[in-house]
């Protein structure tokens, strides 16, 4: 039941995600992001978190995986890996929006600005609820929680977590990648 | 026949507190209280939404009206569309679904009972801000699509459009939190023996237009953020003056809009199915072509939603595309009116007030389906955008449509909710005032339309007829204004009178009535296995059982 759910729940927000990419792609030639993306971003930097971004994804398969064997000290610590892998995303994506305000790339500045920062922030803020979440099952597990094999919890948020990992691969490939392929 | 115990719910729910009134209506998570919260919310605003349009209707009674300036008449036909449609029609449906649905399908409770209180809450706090913008320095007043760039703070410089967007926003993370509880209620906690192909089709219409919503919403949601960004950091996407696009947000609103129309009618066919059913007493004419068709029109309701734009230049191909896709999805809705018609054939038809609206409805909509189809012809769709024809026809299918449904529901399904049956005879009265009115407002303004009178305009000028014809509008409109305060009067003096003794008035078909009328706190102990569509005939009539 809170897997249908929540797979109902991703799938609302892919046609969300799918609606803030095809603006993007709606403004890419008007806008001229092409030249914009090659001026103000960095695919190197920013494919190094996407990398840890997705290394969080395998370590929360490791953390359901212990989960199912009961094993629940390893739980914890694949949990926290997650969580950490999480935060370093969100701090680089900091970073890189530090950086882009200091070269004057504004929300308001331009159609690039305004769809970047819609498209990106967006994912940031699913991260964000992603960490809430899975902050939340940890203090459960650490408090002696969610210590039952059947118990849906893990693989309910683990559904979630996944999904905003595949986001971002495709979020990435829209605005990092696709100035390189055309 | 054997009862059986259910074992779906043995958890403990969470309890409102009894002891309290306005606590335990704040805190309650039983669907069925849930339910009553958007009926009664959805009351409220539609009480309002209706004055609003007798505004408009006494604005316009006469020529040269100077009643209500331009910037009122904006702001009040805005939020009549807004309201309308996401606080009245979408509470009322989904009120309705959260509450028939379990009762139908055996469960004693939504999947989520927690999420079904805040996805009512979020939705009616999204209500209320959108009615915060008077107070806030005016309402929005770009229409109900919102078109860009009038949506644009050079523009609409008073903030009612921020309302709208964070109104709708709210109202739209609800309706998406509704049907996904819908949506799990119903794959997950069907009594034993009520396969997919023994669903009552009203619950059928719930489960598609659970997809359509959660499929549908989205795309609202990220315009209205969009729309947001754009006028509360001056973001670019629809800011023309800033190479912002005023054709994204038609595409993005009416690739919400139109599923829209949809999400506001399945739910209404759900309740004709059910009441051509009760009231011929016969079975449904082509079950399985009810329910195909319903998924048919899930699928094609996103494929038509360019038709809404023919006028904004999109080119020959991608109109002709549009127009013949919105021929096709008049079909499936075809099929249908057929298979009440076939069901109520050979019937032994009760022409109770719930009857008298399904029958009327067959009339009403089909009227409002060929207007439809008309606007699916390119050229013709050029000639009367914009104009009164389309305001009689969105009418027609909306009000002849979900609206006619809505009434028909609330008197066939107001014994279950309230255990007291709704007077019949000011029922009758509520009914013929109503339709009278109701033809009387939108049949003319089909003229109206056709002799050039536009849309969203304060007033017009005394030309031939516009006077006359206006004027028996408005009439109309006073009409059903007379009769829905005959229905609330109806409401008040029923709940106020003495319980029915018998629990099935109808002598009803599906499981909801094999429940107490009211149902007590749990639905149900024991539930009969389903072994047929009409689980509850089976049980009253064992020797004359259906097998399907």
């Amino acid at each position: 039941m809170n897997r249908l759910m929540m797979k109902l729940t991703i799938g609302s927000e892919a046609i969300f995600f799918l609606c803030l990419i095809v603006s993007y792609l709606y403004f890419w030639r008007s806008g001229n992001f092409q030249k914009e993306v090659a001026a103000h971003l960095h695919i190197k930097t920013t494919g190094l978190f996407t990398i840890l971004l997705l290394c969080s994804s395998f370590t929360f398969w490791k953390a359901e995986q212990n989960h199912q064997r009961e094993n629940f000290t390893r739980v914890k610590a694949w949990l926290i890996a997650t969580i950490l892998l999480g935060v370093i995303f969100l701090a680089g994506q900091g970073h890189e929006y530090y950086n882009l305000i200091k070269e004057n790339v504004l929300i308001n500045k331009n159609e690039f600005g305004s769809n970047f920062y819609a498209l990106t922030g967006f994912h940031g803020l699913h991260v964000l609820i992603g960490l809430v979440v899975l902050i939340i099952v940890l203090l459960l597990t650490l408090n002696g929680f969610l210590r039952n094999k059947s118990s849906s919890v893990l693989s309910t948020v683990g559904i979630y977590w996944h999904f905003v990992d595949v986001v971002w691969i495709f979020v990435f490939t829209t605005i990092y990648v696709l100035p390189y392929i055309l | 026949m054997k009862a059986i115990l259910l074992d779906s719910i043995e958890r403990d729910l969470p309890v409102a507190h009894r002891d309290r009134t306005l606590l335990r209506w704040l805190s309650t998570v039983d669907h069925k209280e849930i339910g009553k919260l958007y009926l009664m919310a959805a009351l409220l605003f539609f009480v309002v939404g209706g004055v609003e349009a007798l505004l408009m209707r006494t604005q316009l009674a006469v020529a040269n009206n100077h009643l209500l300036g331009p910037d009122a008449y904006n702001q009040i036909f805005t939020m009549h569309g807004v309201t309308m449609i996401f606080f009245v029609l979408m509470p009322a449906l989904l009120g309705l679904t959260v509450y028939i649905v379990p009762l139908m399908i055996g469960a004693n409770e939504m999947a989520f009972p927690r999420l079904n209180a805040f996805s009512f809450w979020i939705s009616f706090s999204g209500g209320l801000l959108l009615y915060f913008s008077f107070a806030a320095g005016g309402a929005p007043n770009a229409g109900w699509f919102n078109y860009a760039p009038l949506n644009q703070e050079n523009y609409s410089s008073s903030p009612g459009i921020n309302y709208y967007a964070m109104g709708l926003l709210l109202g739209g993370i609800g309706s998406v939190t509704t049907a996904i509880n819908i949506i799990v209620t119903i794959l997950k906690m069907r009594v034993k023996g009520m396969s997919l192909k023994r669903l009552p089709l009203f619950v059928w219409m719930a489960l598609v237009n659970g997809f359509l919503i959660i499929a549908a919403m989205p795309s609202l949601n990220a315009a209205l953020s969009m729309l947001l960004l754009d006028r509360l950091m001056e973001a670019h996407f629809f800011n023309t003056t800033a190479g912002g696009s005023a054709l994204l947000w038609q595409h993005l609103f009416w690739l919400f809009g139109h599923p829209e129309v949809y999400i506001l009618i399945l739910p209404a066919f759900g309740i004709y199915s059910e009441v051509f059913q009760v009231f011929s007493q016969k079975k449904i004419y082509g079950y399985v072509f009810v329910a195909a068709s319903t998924v048919a029109i899930g699928l094609l309701s996103f494929g038509v939603w360019a038709h809404h734009m023919f006028a904004a230049g999109l080119g020959n191909t991608v109109n002709s595309f549009f127009g013949a896709s919105s021929m096709l999805i008049g079909i499936p809705t075809g099929i249908k009116i057929f298979n009440w018609i076939g069901t109520m054939y050979g019937g032994r038809i009760r022409l109770t007030t719930s009857m008298l609206f399904a029958i009327a409805f067959l009339i009403e909509f089909t009227i409002g389906g060929l207007s439809g189809i008309e606007f699916s012809i390119v050229p013709l769709d050029w000639q009367l955008t914009d104009s009164y024809f389309v305001v009689a026809h969105l009418h027609y299918v909306l009000l002849g449509g979900s609206l006619f449904g809505l009434f028909s529901a609330l008197f066939y399904w107001f014994p279950k909710i309230t255990g007291r049956m709704l007077n019949e005879t000011l029922g009758k009265w509520f009914f013929w005032l109503f339709t009278v009115g109701f033809n009387l407002t939108f049949l003319l303004q089909h003229f109206l339309g056709l002799m050039g009178m536009p849309r969203r305009v304060y007033t017009y000028q005394d030309i031939p007829y516009y006077t006359i014809l206006n004027l028996l509008s408005t009439a109309g409109a006073y009409l059903m204004g007379i009769a829905v305060i005959i229905l609330i009067y109806n409401i008040f003096k029923t709940i106020k009178a003495a319980p029915m003794e018998n629990k099935d008035p109808w002598n009803a078909f599906t499981l909801e009535w094999y429940a107490g009328s009211p149902p007590n706190e749990k639905n149900f102990i024991d539930v009969p296995v389903v072994t047929s569509r009409r689980p509850f005939w089976d049980l009253k009539n064992p020797e004359n059982r259906d097998y399907d």
